[in-house]
């Protein structure tokens, strides 16, 4: 049996010279939770800007169950089901929370009691029902990015990219977001793409890492595998443990 | 307080059809972060087919139902033929494109119709007066306040409880967001632009129905009034134009009766100034309108 999947295959984008990205490959299957990290300036974000069409891509292939996504438009891609969260929320500040997570699912086509079912019963999944009249733009920080999420989820999305979904969330808020995102993929079959320094997260919730560095990929695999690769190592601390040593020696 | 009363009808008269005009401006500055100067020309639109039709014998209501589809389908055509082509270019080759549509419907109204005033047919109701609370007023100054009342009662209704309303409200804050997430840019602006016509269409008819004729040129200053409005108001805000609208009418009716007989030449003077005034108090109008700045 193959699993649907949102491939990424030899991808690269370029920004004036400098290749952001260079030929690379990753696969997400729906059900899954893939890691997607790497040091500051790797590309992270710039793979999901090209996934979701927000940036041209130079090179390379990108498709969603067999299908082609490139030269759709970011709203075309998002249709298709491919949602995503963004590094810094972007929520419409001035409508209320439970405008800002039924929008998504509104302009579909569902019907408004439908509409205000789904996100009632994900507006207190996140715990964030009582809050559901109140302006997004009051919200603290960490209630955004649930909202984010919310948003996304609503859509029914078979792929979600999240960029850095734990920043700026304080240990009890990031803990609570892990569990919760540990649900999603069996509660709604979707695959679920993870951006985030927060190591602890990443190692406790993916069931694959992909590691990049200057657009290339350097690893994947098991978190457990790709902490201890020495190409990772390098490529976060400049240097491998021991090859310091080696050269000190 | 017969002056009182006097004055606050003169006022909700008047503002009602400036909150009207800023309404019809502020809602596609809103999504599109840009003035669309052709929006006098709506207004003018509706008055020639208000007087093209005047001989026709139809019901008065009949020619001003017409006249506001009229407003509607120019505004509709605004967006297609001078906003959407150069919508993704710079903010310059749009203002450019809106002045040339403007310039080009003024102009076809010169050579199709006339330079000069042409009468425009009024209900016999315009014309008359009524008294109320012990105030003798014309009876297009109550009109006005209904109309503006029901209108923007029916804008409220829309923008709050209609999908297209959410997503307009949703564009206005970060279209690009909001087509991200499915919202469909083109049907959101060509509504925006429906709306406006028929805010402009409806006010066509409650300011013509104040000069009884129109020319080519005399959606000038409505549009400088909707601007002037929206300025004051705040320029990305709904609230704020309907505000800005009412504040306005309110400054030029208290100098109409304030200002001596020989310095109301200058009326326009003191309003401009005290413009300035609150502008300097706050430089983005008095309601700050959604943080974000993107344009399409």
């Amino acid at each position: 049996m193959t699993t649907a999947s949102l491939d990424v295959q030899t991808l690269s984008v370029q920004f004036s010279g400098l290749m952001a990205l260079d030929q690379l490959s990753l696969r997400l299957a729906e059900g899954e939770i893939l890691g997607l990290i790497g040091p500051n300036g790797s590309g992270k974000t710039t793979c999901v800007n090209a996934i979701t069409g927000q940036v041209p891509i130079a090179r390379g292939q990108i498709s969603l169950k067999g299908q082609s996504l490139s030269g759709l438009t970011p709203r075309e891609i998002a249709l298709a089901g491919v949602m995503r969260s963004f590094q810094i929320v972007r929520l419409f500040d001035d409508l209320s929370v439970q405008e800002n997570v039924e929008i998504s699912t509104l302009v579909r086509g569902t019907r408004r009691l439908e509409a205000h079912k789904k996100s009632r019963s994900l507006l207190e999944m996140f715990g964030l029902w009582d809050r559901a009249e109140d302006l997004a733009g009051d919200l603290s920080y960490g209630q955004k990015r649930r909202v984010e999420i919310a948003r996304a989820l609503i859509a029914n999305p078979h792929f979600l990219l999240l960029d850095e979904p734990a920043a700026g969330m304080n240990e009890q808020e990031s803990a609570d977001l892990m569990t919760l995102l540990s649900d999603l993929p069996k509660a709604y079959g979707l695959g679920l793409l993870i951006i985030d320094h927060d190591m602890h997260l990443i190692t406790q919730l993916c069931h694959r890492v992909h590691v990049i560095a200057s657009g290339q990929t350097i690893a994947e695999g098991s978190a457990a595998e790709v902490i201890q690769d020495p190409a990772v190592i390098s490529a976060y601390l400049g240097t491998a443990p021991g090859e310091g040593d080696k050269r000190g020696a | 307080m017969t002056t009182v009363i006097q004055f606050l009808i003169d006022v909700l008269s008047l503002g009602g059809a400036y909150a009207l005009m800023a309404l019809g401006l502020v809602i596609v500055y809103g999504i599109l972060r840009l003035v669309n100067f052709a929006y006098g020309e709506l207004i003018m639109i509706a008055g020639y087919v208000l007087y093209l039709m005047s001989g026709s014998g139809l019901p008065w209501l009949v020619m001003a139902f017409m006249g506001v589809l009229a407003a509607i389908a120019t505004g509709i055509a605004t967006d297609y033929i001078a906003f959407r082509p150069v919508r993704a270019k710079s903010v310059t080759a749009v203002l450019i494109t809106s002045f040339a549509f403007s310039t080009l419907l003024q102009n076809a109204a010169l050579l199709l119709v006339s330079p000069r005033p042409r009468p425009i047919p009024l209900p016999d109701l315009f014309s008359t007066t009524v008294e109320f609370l012990g105030v003798v007023t014309p009876a297009r100054n109550l009109i006005t306040i209904l109309a503006a009342f029901i209108l923007l009662s029916l804008f409220l209704f829309v923008m709050r409880y209609t999908i297209i309303g959410l997503a307009m409200r949703a564009a206005a804050t970060n279209f690009r967001m909001a087509r991200m997430l499915g919202v469909p840019a083109n049907l959101v602006i060509s509504s925006a632009f429906a709306i406006s016509g028929l805010l402009a269409g409806v006010a066509s008819l409650l300011w013509l129905g104040r000069i009884g004729s129109v020319v080519p040129g005399v959606g000038l200053e409505p549009l400088l009034i909707a601007f002037i409005a929206t300025v004051l108001g705040g320029m990305r805000s709904l609230e704020g134009a309907v505000l800005g609208g009412f504040l306005l009418a309110f400054i030029d009716t208290g100098l109409n009766y304030l200002l001596p007989q020989d310095l109301l030449k200058f009326r326009d003077a003191f309003t401009f100034s005290f413009v300035i005034l609150v502008l300097l108090w706050r430089p983005q109008g008095l309601i700050k309108g959604p943080a974000s700045g993107d344009r399409t």
